[in-house]
């Protein structure tokens, strides 16, 4: 096999994005953890993992247009390289929700605890087991994975649907709780946005795998399959 | 005007040496065609069968159908007939050394009887603008012999030598490999203001300058045509494993 | 460059303007000079050339762009190659058998003839040679272009091998210019003017061997003179040529 040193970069550039992809998920589920036992010095350690997240997100996107530059990539090494630059963006995104996560759950310690009707914990266990499953996606190369996380997507945007209009029901009626609600409003946000990030990092597997764009999958039809007869 | 290629079934021989195997494809008017393969592919092979230059050599042989405009090449015209209809520029640039810039252009002409002299000097200024040699040459164009010129010139000379005949195709074989860059790019622009007048087959170890000058290519590998597609789908996503290892360089 | 130095020396001292306009003259007599022999050689070079040249070229096309590897070319080369091996002498008597005793008389025709086949073999090999060196990108070239074979050859293969050519007619010509024994028997000599080429005619190369020969000091004096003219006059009839040639050449034809 000719061009070994290519070869060799494209590795070590996946290695990197897999370092970068632990941290990412190694902070959200710290974050998750630190809202359930309420515990600051997790947060703390979320806060420090972030500058080591925005670090290589600057060496990948460097090593990547160095590739792409000096080596000429074509057809899946062009792919490969243009998914892992999209990917560390989106995961570094998931790096930020997981600050923010971290951050509102600092804030709720100044605050009353309150007893609200939105299952945080199940909207950041299915956030959580959509991270883990792009990242094992980009792993092995699964196409078939990267599409099944497309599906959980539309479970967690309902999730965040209803946990707002029970919320801001809750601020409505109980405004000495406004707060708090406003604080678990932000926090499902926040874990609807991961839910996102693993989405786009699914997509770009697809893409990286089998050449298909299937982004904006649900389009303007609104979750139905737009081919569909009708 | 360009006209489609259509060859089908086409096998070609060099003495008992099986140069190409089954080739079927249709080459779409007033496109860029690339055709990109390893060394001994059949390439350059397949391309001299289109204007059947391939035969020139007395121990090759051609089966198959190869229609021009819709005219089958093969049984329906002479060599020197199609050859008119069909130019062709060469690897190395190859100017007549005895002949100066003018008689270069005007020689497709001239050899074949063609004497009309102010017609001839309106048909040769055409050619040279078209290919991008005019303001160079303009004062020297009898006085100057056509070897005198630099590498990049010369090929410009040769293709402007091409298009004085008004050919419907343009084959070029490895047009630039002998340029230096900027030379090259020159020829590449070339091209691109060439396509909407003639349909263009352009053979080339340079997968780049296929993907940028070419809508369509064509990936041959020992005698045969693996994947002809559009130039986007072969360099982003191509349906071969065989052509995939070509472009990304694991193998040739 | 001796030789030719020597030659000065010997010759140039029994030159003058007699020599140059006068007939040979019987011994004893004044004056007298080779003028006729001087003409004489023209016109056999003259004749020679019009039937060397042309076969020689267009045997030297044949093998090189036409026959290429067939049994025919092989056949013209061979041919060509026992030609040039032959002795002059031979020559000159074969010439004698097929043409002066069918004719009955000797004449200037059959001394041309006789240089005339001399002169072929070489210009066809350096023809073919020189052809040869064309480079086939050039023939593709004008082949792609849709021209007819033949023109291509003529038009521009020739053409582009035609210095060579050109060279190989010069030594063909330089070669014959000097040659005495196929004379002997056809062109014979002549002590005067000849007035048709069905007559014997002088030669230079005939009449210095003639002078050479005999015990005349005078007729030795001559002789020498008559070496250094038809160096002089070979070296001034090459560089002519030359000359005409490579100015046509540079101008490049339109």
């Amino acid at each position: 096999m000719t061009r070994i040193r290519f070869q060799q970069s494209l590795e070590d550039l996946k290695e990197q994005l897999l370092v970068m992809a632990g941290l990412a998920e190694q902070a959200i589920q710290r974050a998750i953890e630190a809202y359930r036992v309420r515990d600051l010095s997790i947060c703390d350690l979320v806060s420090r993992s972030e500058i080591a997240i925005n670090r290589l997100e600057r060496e990948i996107d460097q090593a990547a247009l160095d590739l792409l530059a000096m080596e000429q990539p074509m057809a899946s090494d062009l792919r490969f390289i243009l998914s892992v630059i999209k990917i560390n963006a989106d995961l570094e995104r998931v790096g930020d929700s997981a600050k923010a996560i971290s951050d509102r759950v600092r804030a709720m310690e100044q605050m009353a605890a309150a007893d609200l009707p939105v299952d945080i914990p199940r909207m950041a266990t299915l956030a959580a087991e959509m991270v883990r499953k792009c990242l094992q996606s980009f792993i092995e190369a699964d196409a078939d994975m990267a599409r099944s996380v497309l599906a959980m997507d539309d479970a967690v945007d309902a999730m965040n649907k209803a946990a707002y209009k029970a919320l801001t029901k809750v601020m409505e009626e109980q405004s000495h709780l406004a707060p708090q609600a406003l604080n678990a409003l932000m926090i499902s946000r926040a874990l609807e946005r991961v839910a996102d990030h693993a989405t786009n990092i699914a997509e770009d597997v697809v893409f990286w795998v089998q050449g298909a764009d299937v982004r904006h999958h649900k389009s303007v039809t609104g979750g139905r399959d737009p081919h569909a007869l009708a | 005007m360009g006209v489609g290629i259509e060859v089908s079934n086409l096998n070609a021989w060099y003495g008992t040496n099986h140069t190409l195997q089954d080739i079927n494809l249709h080459i779409p008017a007033n496109h860029a065609t690339a055709l990109i393969g390893p060394s001994g592919c059949g390439k350059s092979t397949f391309v001299r069968c289109l204007n059947r230059m391939h035969e020139t050599n007395p121990i090759a042989r051609v089966t198959g159908t190869v229609l021009i405009g819709g005219l089958d090449i093969y049984n329906d015209a002479k060599p020197v007939e199609i050859r008119r209809r069909v130019g062709m520029v060469f690897q190395r640039p190859n100017p007549f050394p005895t002949m100066s810039i003018y008689d270069n252009v005007a020689a497709g002409l001239k050899l074949n009887g063609y004497t009309h002299r102010r017609a001839l000097d309106e048909i040769v200024e055409k050619s040279l603008k078209n290919s991008a040699l005019w303001d160079e040459v303009k004062d020297d164009l009898k006085k100057k012999s056509g070897a005198s010129l630099s590498g990049g010139q010369q090929q410009r000379l040769c293709i402007a030598r091409a298009l004085a005949v008004d050919p419907e195709v343009l084959l070029m074989d490895e047009p630039a490999s002998a340029l230096d860059p900027v030379s090259t790019s020159k020829i590449e622009d070339l091209i691109f203001q060439l396509k909407s007048q003639y349909t263009i087959v352009i053979v080339t170890h340079n997968m780049q300058q296929a993907a940028r000058v070419a809508e369509k290519t064509g990936f041959f590998l020992n005698g045969r045509m693996v994947e002809f597609d559009s130039t986007h789908k072969i360099f982003t996503n191509p349906s071969d494993k065989r052509t995939e290892d070509y472009i990304t360089g694991r193998f040739g | 460059m001796a030789i030719f130095v020597y030659l000065i020396y010997k010759g140039a001292v029994s030159l003058n303007l007699d020599f140059f306009i006068r007939n040979p003259v019987p011994v004893g007599e004044p004056g007298g000079g080779m003028a006729n022999a001087i003409v004489g050689s023209a016109i056999l070079l003259a004749v020679g050339s019009v039937i060397g040249v042309p076969v020689g070229i267009a045997g030297g096309i044949f093998l090189a762009e036409f026959g290429r590897g067939t049994k025919l070319a092989n056949a013209v080369r061979f041919t060509a190659d026992v030609l040039n091996g032959v002795p002059s002498i031979v020559m000159g008597i074969a010439v004698y058998s097929l043409v002066v005793v069918p004719q009955g008389h000797f004449s200037a025709f059959s001394g041309g003839v006789a240089l005339g086949i001399m002169m072929i073999p070489t210009v066809c090999r350096t023809t073919e040679e020189m052809l040869l060196m064309v480079p086939n990108a050039v023939r593709e070239a004008a082949l792609a272009l849709g021209v007819p074979n033949w023109r291509s050859v003529l038009a521009i293969t020739v053409k582009t091998a035609s210095p060579g050519i050109i060279t190989g007619c010069m030594l063909a010509f330089a070669r014959v210019a000097g040659e005495t024994a196929p004379l002997i028997f056809t062109a014979f000599g002549n002590v005067g003017w000849s007035e048709k080429l069905s007559e014997p005619i002088a030669a230079l190369p005939l009449q210095i061997y003639v002078y050479a020969l005999s015990p005349y000091d005078e007729w030795h004096r001559l002789a020498w003179a008559g070496a250094l003219v038809l160096i002089v006059l070979i070296v001034l009839a090459v560089s002519l040529v030359r000359y005409v040639t490579s100015r046509g050449v540079l101008k490049g034809a339109s």
